[in-house]
């Protein structure tokens, strides 16, 4: 085997970052099955936690929405399965982008006891979300077989959304990780973003609604919100040209996505080095 | 050749005052300073205080070497460890390592309490740089040498501690670097296992490997490195043959403040009613030591200017370990006293602590209830490790280390014929 020389020194990092990232995949794997092996041990439900819990929300959103405030669906489709689709996609961001935030403060215990490149916390972490999400969608395609609604060919495009809203999640996550090392009020912060951002979201209504205002002096701003362009997106591969989508959202939300996650992963890249100071 | 090279490495702290977390007592030192002499204008103010945990250290280490660190706790050796294996960045220098490092700061890192003893080897290992084939070709391996074989599908948070530390062990006993780093993990588990983790690090070095570890069991250091570096305050102040620079650690350590005193009532520690004119231990060497091992017996003796007219007084002396436990705690017989000077001697014998940092705290206690004055720290000192015809070089456990009466004795022989 070949020797190769490793230098450390202030402010150096490492040279093989994104070779020892991708030789570190297998730890990555490890990582990601404890958090999901880990996650329903000693409950009597199990798994089905990941059911019941986009199942309730759904119910409980209905009821609200639909039956008392009498939101309307985008014409032609059902409510119910409106708003599973954007919960669906959701909380796969939201849940991804909380545990991205926390990665490196969970494991704390690892990062003061041994080096390997520190952005496997953060990608391992979305293992959870990915699978409650993989739960979600199979709930949302029991759900249409019941409303017989059957999806065309814009499906083909559904995993460009699903990629889409991880890279979102990395983007504002990977920010809040580094920060949530030195200063723990981000853990405060971020289950307040969460939820605002289920309002500002077209979740329980669709943004034809917004489509529908835009004289209001507010409308504008909602577009500026990356996670619309994604959400109506992703409903829109699901349900087709019948659900609302504004394609110009979306360019505006690929836009921004990218320029947070270059920024972000910038700002990881060069806080990593001194976490185990801070922590 | 030399495997690893250390140029200059320094490593500092910014210590926040006011503000920051975490308190330890070098901030409350210093803060106590900064407030007496600003007064209390520094109230609101946040300062900086930088901290060197490590100053110009240079080094090398040539292939096949296996070097122990030494010091005291503070002195550096974890945070040098910690640069050597990455984890933290050095604030100047250079660090050259040539080859593949393994370090073992920890035993079990990263066991998850809710997992399986199996689930947590390919955990544990994959952490440690093993690979997931590297794994499962020792897996039967690593199972029989921590001895759980039975418990592999059970959580280890029903571990015992023993077969934690053992699994722990075992997996990192089956890393195959060529550059060991290893931090005070020998000081736990049983003594068959640490005799079988030692022989294991000694197999590494003969097989060409290098070996740096950390311990406070300068046992251990002496048995298994044949060159060891002593840090003091965050600077490599020696380096070279063990039982040399082992010699030279041992003789300063001594010196640490086994006398204070003071010459007048003005100057010393004390109140309005009594004042402390000297503390003192005084070891009785024996063979030429120079330090306390646990062999050695001490004299404790204390002198106090007593300001009252008339007093019942007496004292009790608490003895405590660096961790803050009380060993044992003596009092004195109350007896009455005029004003004056009052001297006290206390014996604790040999063979009585283990080894150990240790503190004397005193207390003037009047009325055999009110306590007058109570002078914490008085007294610091190390009591050393030291053993005769035992291969085991593990922590020798407990707080007190007696030689009572405990024999065996042959009570029927089978002969054979």
């Amino acid at each position: 085997m070949k020797t190769h020389e490793v230098i450390i020194q202030p402010g150096r990092s490492e040279r093989h970052y994104w070779r020892d990232l991708w030789r570190n995949r297998e730890l990555m794997y490890i990582l990601s099955m404890r958090d999901v092996s880990v996650r329903y041990k000693q409950t009597a439900l199990g798994t089905a936690w990941g059911l019941i819990r986009p199942l309730t929300t759904m119910l409980i959103m209905v009821f609200v929405f639909s039956k008392i405030a009498k939101l309307p669906a985008d014409p032609g489709v059902p409510y119910p399965l409106m708003v599973l689709g954007g919960i669906t996609v959701w909380t796969f961001f939201s849940t991804a982008f909380t545990q991205i935030s926390n990665s490196v403060t969970l494991n704390s215990n690892l990062v003061t006891k041994v080096y390997f490149p520190r952005l496997i916390m953060p990608i391992s972490s979305i293992a959870v979300s990915f699978v409650d999400f993989l739960v979600s969608l199979g709930l949302f395609i029991l759900l249409s077989i019941w409303y017989r609604f059957i999806p065309d060919w814009h499906l083909l495009l559904l995993p460009a959304f699903i990629i889409l809203a991880l890279l979102a999640s990395f983007a504002f996550g990977l920010f809040f990780a580094a920060v949530n090392v030195k200063f723990r009020d981000i853990g405060q912060l971020i289950p307040f973003i969460v939820q605002v951002g289920f309002y500002i979201c077209p979740i329980a209504y669709s943004s034809r609604l917004v489509a529908e205002k835009a004289n209001e002096w507010w409308a504008p701003f909602y577009w500026f919100n990356p996670m619309v362009g994604i959400i109506d997106g992703f409903r829109w591969s699901l349900l087709g040209e019948k659900a609302y989508f504004n394609p110009q959202s979306l360019l505006l939300s690929v836009s921004i996505v990218t320029v947070c996650l270059a920024l972000s992963l910038y700002f990881f890249r060069k806080r990593e080095n001194t976490f185990v100071d801070d922590i | 050749m030399s495997v690893i090279t250390v140029e200059n490495i320094s490593k500092q702290y910014i210590i926040d005052h006011q503000k920051g977390k975490g308190t330890n007592t070098l901030r409350d030192v210093l803060t106590e300073n900064l407030r007496s002499m600003f007064g209390q204008k520094t109230k609101n103010a946040i300062t900086h205080e930088e901290f060197w945990a490590l100053r110009d250290v240079n080094f090398s280490i040539e292939q096949g070497d296996r070097v122990g660190l030494v010091g005291h706790n503070g002195a550096g050796k974890s945070t040098m460890l910690k640069i050597l294996s990455k984890i933290i960045q050095p604030t100047t220098g250079t660090v050259r390592i040539r080859g593949r490092v393994a370090s073992l700061l920890e035993v079990g890192t990263g066991f998850h309490p809710e997992l399986t003893g199996r689930e947590n080897i390919f955990l544990n290992g994959s952490l440690l740089g093993m690979s997931r084939s590297e794994i499962k070709r020792q897996f039967d391996e690593i199972v029989a040498f921590a001895g759980v074989e039975k418990f592999l599908d059970t959580p280890v948070k029903r571990y015992s501690s023993g077969m934690y530390v053992r699994l722990g062990f075992a997996i990192s006993a089956h890393l195959d670097p060529e550059i060991m780093i290893v931090d005070e993990v020998l000081a736990v588990g049983d003594a068959e296992f640490q005799k079988k983790s030692l022989g294991k690090m000694r197999d590494n070095s003969a097989s060409g490997r290098t070996v740096i570890f950390v311990s406070h069991n300068l046992t251990a250091v002496q048995a298994l490195c044949n060159k060891t570096f002593y840090f003091e305050k965050g600077r490599l102040i020696e380096q070279g043959e063990t039982n040399q620079v082992i010699a030279s650690y041992l003789s300063k350590v001594a010196k640490t403040r086994l006398l204070r005193q003071w010459d007048t009532p003005e100057e010393a520690p004390g109140n309005d009613l009594v004042r402390v004119r000297r503390i003192e231990l005084i070891p009785d060497y024996q063979d030429n030591l120079t330090h306390i091992d646990v062999r050695t017996s001490m004299k404790f003796q204390f002198e106090f200017w007593n300001q009252m007219d008339h007093a019942n007084l007496n004292l009790s002396l608490h003895l405590n370990s660096l961790t803050g436990e009380c060993i044992f705690n003596i009092g004195t017989l109350s007896q009455p006293y005029g004003k004056g000077l009052i001297a006290a001697e206390c014996t604790i014998p040999g063979f009585f602590l283990n080894d150990g940092s240790y503190t004397i705290s005193i207390m003037i206690v009047k009325d055999t209830v009110t306590p007058l004055y109570v002078m914490e720290e008085g007294i610091t000192f190390d009591v050393e490790d030291y053993r005769e015809g035992i291969a085991w070089y593990g922590k020798w456990p407990g707080y007190v280390r007696p030689q009572f009466p405990f024999h065996t004795k042959m009570l029927e022989p089978v002969i054979s014929e």
